[in-house]
């Protein structure tokens, strides 16, 4: 069986991305440390809180750079939310904050809120995942004309569009709800919240080969 | 397609059973929990919002199983409300498994809980429930299921808790709850146009127009239920084939 290294960080909802986890047929593994990390098939961070709070976490415990070394190794990877968000270069949240570097850009908010237009933040219920050229994505292929559950204010603006995996618009703001390249793959929504499209997608990761 | 409009089935909850009834008189237990949580999944259900009417600090710990074993099993955002008074019982909900948690009189009592709980917890996880009820020519919001008046207006309150930083503000008419009849569309309507955060409309449902009405009419961004799904006069796929035909957009499993 896969083992998945859950990073925990202290403030993800560890349970739900657990529970879904297994139900996708996985055995999960709570993560503190870089030497635990080595012992996993598959590496997902998950996401609820702040940017800056979550860095630093990773930060503080060694795991930025054992993510970033496992990542380099070609472990599969998924990050799911704020999990998603760090691993870009910077984040533009409550102040200015560096993140993992994997993908070039910027985490940024949405633009002003419109609430005469039904535009309102956070970005929160079953919205698309538009796949463009990339429909065949080993794992986000399964999401196919389906809806999934978002919950955000903020979004991964890449600098380079061949990072973007695929798309979602709210309001008139169209922004990237996937984004990684080779073994690294990052949701701003959430599979484990998203009833059997999430489930699909999660077994896919699980059964991901590079 | 855009955003999907939401439908919640709402479930009360004592003594961790499911339980029906009318205005908290002749209640009947009505099964289990994790069992309806399925139900509602296989339906087709947006979200779940589990309220406890029989909130108490001594059954906080059913609760909290409750809460765990349905998280185990449905794999969608689940709202648990009542009894909600301070950090921790925020904390324990979402540790235990909940996705939201609904605060009502706290928020009301404790007007620095909502601010505190956003900034901890992050405005997508708070819901602010208000129950409102005309009274001349606006709407109050009252506490303890309708019986005690607070003085606040309603339309005021709900636009204080957004910018406090809740995400969601769960919006029962108590004149409409109960009813049958359908929401309080003018009451949701003006609530929706004057706050930033979503609204949940809620109380009043008794057809499957009533659900259009409060998105359309009521410009909600989900609508909540519980009789009309709870005693199977509709399933939730029939009320999404039912709003979809009416150009509402919603996701279909």
């Amino acid at each position: 069986m896969v083992t998945v290294g859950l990073i925990d960080y202290g403030m993800g909802n560890m349970h739900s991305v657990t529970k879904a986890l297994e139900k996708a047929g996985s055995q999960v593994v709570h993560v503190h440390t870089p030497e635990a990390l080595m012992q996993m098939d598959r590496i997902v961070l998950p996401g609820v809180g702040a940017f800056r709070d979550c860095m630093a976490v990773l930060q503080e415990k060694g795991l930025d750079e054992a993510i970033l070394e496992r990542i380099q190794a070609g472990m599969p990877f998924l990050g799911i939310c704020l999990g998603m968000q760090v691993l870009m270069q910077s984040s533009m949240e409550f102040g200015f904050y560096q993140g993992l570097k994997v993908i070039p850009g910027a985490v940024k908010p949405f633009p002003e809120t419109h609430p005469e237009r039904g535009f309102k933040i956070p970005h929160m219920g079953w919205n698309d995942v538009l796949l463009g050229a990339n429909h065949d994505h080993p794992v986000l292929s399964t999401l196919q004309g389906q809806q999934v559950y978002y919950v955000h204010s903020y979004v991964c603006v890449p600098d380079q569009s061949e990072h973007i995996l695929a798309a979602c618009s709210y309001g008139d703001h169209p922004f990237a709800c996937a984004i990684g390249h080779d073994n690294v793959l990052g949701v701003q929504f959430h599979p484990e919240k998203s009833q059997q499209a999430g489930l699909n997608m999660l077994k896919a990761f699980i059964d991901w080969r590079i | 397609m855009p955003l999907s409009k939401r439908i919640i089935p709402c479930l009360d909850i004592a003594h961790g059973r499911v339980v029906k009834g009318v205005q908290f008189v002749d209640i009947i237990d009505a099964g289990d929990p994790v069992e309806a949580a399925i139900r509602y999944d296989q339906q087709g259900a947006d979200e779940l919002c589990f309220l406890d009417i029989r909130a108490t600090h001594e059954n906080r710990d059913t609760l909290y199983h409750v809460v765990s074993d349905v998280a185990e099993n449905v794999f969608m955002p689940l709202t648990v409300g009542g009894g909600i008074k301070e950090l921790s019982d925020i904390e324990n909900l979402l540790h235990a498994g909940a996705d939201k948690v609904s605060i009502n009189t706290a928020a009301i009592f404790n007007p620095q809980l909502v601010k505190d709980a956003a900034l901890r917890f992050g405005s997508s996880t708070i819901v602010v429930a208000i129950d409102a009820k005309r009274v001349a020519d606006h709407w109050e919001c009252f506490t303890h299921g309708g019986r005690k008046e607070t003085g606040l207006n309603a339309v005021d309150w709900a636009k204080k808790m957004a910018d406090d930083g809740a995400g969601e503000i769960l919006l029962t008419s108590m004149d409409a709850d109960g009813t049958k009849e359908g929401y309080d569309l003018a009451l949701t309507a003006t609530v929706a146009e004057t706050i930033s955060a979503n609204v949940i409309a809620s109380g009043g449902v008794g057809t499957l127009q009533h659900l259009a009405d409060g998105l359309l009419l009521g410009k909600a961004d989900a609508v909540l239920a519980a009789s009309i799904f709870h005693f199977n006069e509709h399933t939730i796929a029939e009320a999404k084939a039912y709003l979809a035909k009416q150009g509402i957009c919603v996701r279909q499993k």
